[in-house]
């Protein structure tokens, strides 16, 4: 009897999931039909940290609460977005998510990824056409050329393979900017206009006679040689490594930021004790008591590392335009394939992309220089977009124009290995330790560590 | 016929105890050795999201292996493991010496048995992250060594080759050192108090004591300790990962056999991390040997000895 019962169970278990498994795929097949009935019940994101969770929750119509612990977020019609957050840091996030990437087709409706986030240093290895994980917009039903028509067309090209073929789309823009301290600036030149400033800051020769003025008054004009890099490494004029080779090419504009980096360091411009970003150094040095005059921060920045680092009253940093304009970061929000929540996921991409009005929002909620060049440009001109952070200074004067100049760096799959490994390696030259043809063989050793598949490195003549 | 097999019968239930280990051991342990030997002859890893392999490549992992730098980071790992183990054995002898003297008669030696070993209750990781707070050029250490007028510059403690590989023999010195010496206490309090009462009788000093009866009588537990910290030095891994940010900065010179496999499996590049396991599978079971060979090679005759031995041998 018992046995009997259990394999009635059975039976009838499977059939159910035989029948989900049926609507998923039929409801996928449809490209989002308009009936969320038939959609899954669990909407899974990866991220690596709860940057686009604030955003959502903020801007999406159909969110009803989320848990105190950050995990789950509840939508109107019953769906439960859950969140899955691992650190960016020594390439957590992307193990775990290619671990789940490599599980999807096996995975239960409910485990499956519907929607994964991907930074423009590694988006390339996602969009990739051959590893197809993540969705071309058009099988969601998303027509980039129309719906996506007010976003900055260098997003468009970042999220699109090798095809064209556009595989994700951001809600923010990195244009970079140059942050600096306005206490100091009086000091030091005796005004803190930021127009004047940004004079003395608006190419790498003149920066470096400012760089000397600096010095004199006993400050630092950056906090460490990492805070240069993406200038010069987010303005490469060839992929880290070309399509189909294996061998990395480093571009010239990367030795100049080798050069320029150990002058400047050697010269007394940048604090010699802040070694690389991100760390408790770099973090203090953006402190009250630091003797650092900038940093060259996109929004993000600004908003995410610099404003919890400051310890100070509001007001007291400024805006500028960098001595040469770059985009650092930008998240990437990715429809991944077999998800069964195409219509939800095709909702909040278009929500969060696409819909100016939210997009507005966020930029006045978080700072975020978002993805709508008409936007933007309203947004410049519009005092309410001030930032109490920065003293009342609009910051989107400055982003505009430096967003529509972008021009991306070609991508590589390789960029994120070759960008950390680049600045691992040479900064042991920075600092002495080792002399410069070594530390170009363990930049080597390391790469070709990293990646396998790498067979040898070209430096430029 | 049957009245004989109950003798057997309680064998069974014996081996029927011990089965989950053994079930646990081959599924957990056993299975993955093998796979790991099998991949360390293929080409496998990863590229981007794609699978590269297994495609069989013979020795070539072993072979790539030892024309790179290899050997440097099992240098590295030896130097490493030698800053932090003589002193761990010399501090846990003398402390394990002291604690057990009947003469010294030390008080509240629970008490200091207790804050010399809960260095090992945090976890490595977590310990590194202290110690790089700690020494970082702008942290607590440096602003004590300023504010006391030891220095006026910052010491940059990690950005030397010497700094760095002193912070990590440190720190594994304190955290072992108390497991050391409580294993020695033990080992000590197991010698017959008839041997040091009538080495006393006859005149002993304490260090003569030290080296001619405690010494040789704990052979077998320094043996343990000297296998189980050469393994665990060969494995060193957490605290220079954590405390060099996985680099092994400056130069690559805190680099270790361990932190070399790990930067293989970023990406996931199981053939070649296998070829380097084995590698290391076959240098612990060298260590090890050789090790025993020469703690245990002349044996001292004396029932006692002989019966410690059997003794430490079975606790290895």
């Amino acid at each position: 009897m018992k046995k009997r019962l259990i394999a009635g169970l059975l039976a009838a278990a499977s059939l159910t999931a035989l029948f989900a498994g049926c609507n998923g795929s039929s409801e996928g097949a449809a490209g989002g039909s308009g009936d969320t009935a038939a959609e899954g019940k669990v909407i899974n994101i990866y991220s690596w940290n709860d940057e686009f969770r604030t955003r959502l929750e903020d801007v999406y119509p159909e969110v009803e609460s989320t848990s105190d612990d950050g995990t789950v977020t509840y939508l109107k019609d019953g769906t439960e977005i859950h969140w899955v957050i691992n650190p960016n840091q020594d390439g957590v996030y992307q193990q775990k998510l290619d671990e789940a990437l490599r599980n999807q087709a096996s995975a239960s409706a409910d485990d499956k990824i519907d929607i994964f986030l991907s930074e423009t240093d590694y988006v390339y290895k996602y969009t990739d056409a051959e590893a197809d994980v993540a969705m071309p917009l058009t099988d969601l039903g998303i027509d980039p050329d129309t719906d996506l028509a007010d976003q900055y067309p260098f997003t468009k090209t970042t999220a699109s393979d090798q095809n064209g073929v556009q595989r994700g789309a951001t809600w923010q823009c990195c244009p970079g900017l140059l942050v600096y301290r306005r206490d100091i600036a009086k000091d030091v030149f005796g005004t803190d206009d930021p127009t004047a400033v940004g004079e003395k800051v608006k190419d790498w020769d003149t920066l470096k006679q400012t760089a000397e003025e600096l010095k004199a008054k006993g400050y630092f004009t950056f906090a460490s040689y990492a805070d240069t890099f993406r200038l010069y490494g987010n303005n490469i004029s060839q992929p880290w490594v070309a399509d189909g080779e294996t061998t990395v090419k480093v571009d010239p504009l990367i030795m100049d930021w080798i050069e320029s980096s150990k002058e400047w360091l050697d010269a007394g411009y940048l604090d010699k004790t802040v070694k690389g970003q991100f760390n408790d150094d770099w973090n203090k040095a953006m402190g009250s008591n630091s003797k650092v005059f900038a940093f060259l921060l996109p929004p993000w920045g600004i908003d995410f590392t610099l404003a919890p680092n400051w310890d100070g009253e509001d007001g007291a940093w400024a805006v500028t335009n960098p001595p040469m304009t770059y985009n650092w970061g930008g998240s990437y929000i990715h429809a991944c394939v077999g998800t069964d929540n195409p219509q939800h996921v095709k909702d909040i991409i278009l929500s969060l992309t696409a819909d100016q009005d939210n997009l507005i929002k966020i930029s006045k909620d978080y700072q975020d220089f978002t993805n709508t060049v008409s936007g933007m440009e309203e947004a410049a001109g519009d005092d309410s977009f001030a930032s109490s952070f920065l003293g009342g200074q609009n910051a989107y004067a400055y982003y505009a124009p430096v967003a529509e100049d972008i021009q991306i760096a070609p991508l590589s799959a390789y960029d994120q290995g070759c960008v950390e490994l680049i600045q691992n390696s040479f900064s042991d030259y920075f600092q002495g330790n080792v002399d410069f043809d070594r530390a170009k063989e363990n930049f080597e050793t390391a790469i070709k560590e990293r990646y396998p598949e790498i067979t040898d490195v070209q430096w430029p003549e | 016929m049957r009245q004989k097999s109950k003798h057997i019968r309680y064998a069974k239930w014996g081996y029927l105890f011990i089965l989950p280990f053994f079930v646990a051991f081959f599924i957990f342990s056993f299975i993955p050795l093998v796979d790991t030997v099998r991949y360390s002859f293929f080409e496998y890893y990863q590229s981007g999201i794609k699978e590269i392999g297994p495609n069989f490549v013979g020795m070539a992992n072993y072979q790539s292996l030892l024309d790179s730098d290899m050997l440097k980071y099992a240098g590295n790992t030896l130097i490493l493991w030698l800053i932090g183990f003589i002193p761990q054995i010399l501090i846990a002898l003398l402390l394990a010496n002291w604690f057990t003297d009947i003469q010294m008669k030390i008080r509240g030696k629970q008490f200091f048995k207790v804050v010399i070993y809960l260095p090992n209750l945090i976890m490595a990781s977590a310990f590194a992250m202290l110690f790089f707070a700690l020494f970082s050029t702008n942290g607590p250490m440096n602003s004590i060594l300023e504010s006391l007028g030891l220095t006026s510059e910052p010491i940059d403690f990690m950005g030397t080759t010497f700094g760095t590989r002193a912070l990590i023999g440190l720190m594994n010195f304190l955290m072992w050192f108390g497991n050391t010496t409580i294993m020695l206490q033990a080992a000590i309090m197991g010698i017959s108090p008839d041997i040091f009462e009538a080495a006393e009788l006859d005149g002993c000093g304490s260090v003569r004591r030290f080296f001619s009866i405690t010494l040789p009588l704990i052979r077998p537990i320094l043996t343990y300790t000297l296998i189980t910290s050469i393994i665990g030095g060969l494995q060193m891994f957490d605290v220079p990962q954590i405390l060099t940010n996985g680099q092994g900065n400056p130069d690559r010179t805190s680099m270790t056999l361990i932190m070399f496999l790990n930067s293989h499996l970023q990406s996931r590049n199981y053939g070649m991390a296998g070829a380097l396991s084995v590698y290391l599978f076959i240098v612990s079971g060298i260590l090890c040997f050789l090790v025993y060979r020469i703690t245990n090679g002349q044996r001292d005759t004396g029932v006692k000895t002989e019966r410690k031995h059997r003794k430490g041998g079975a606790k290895a």
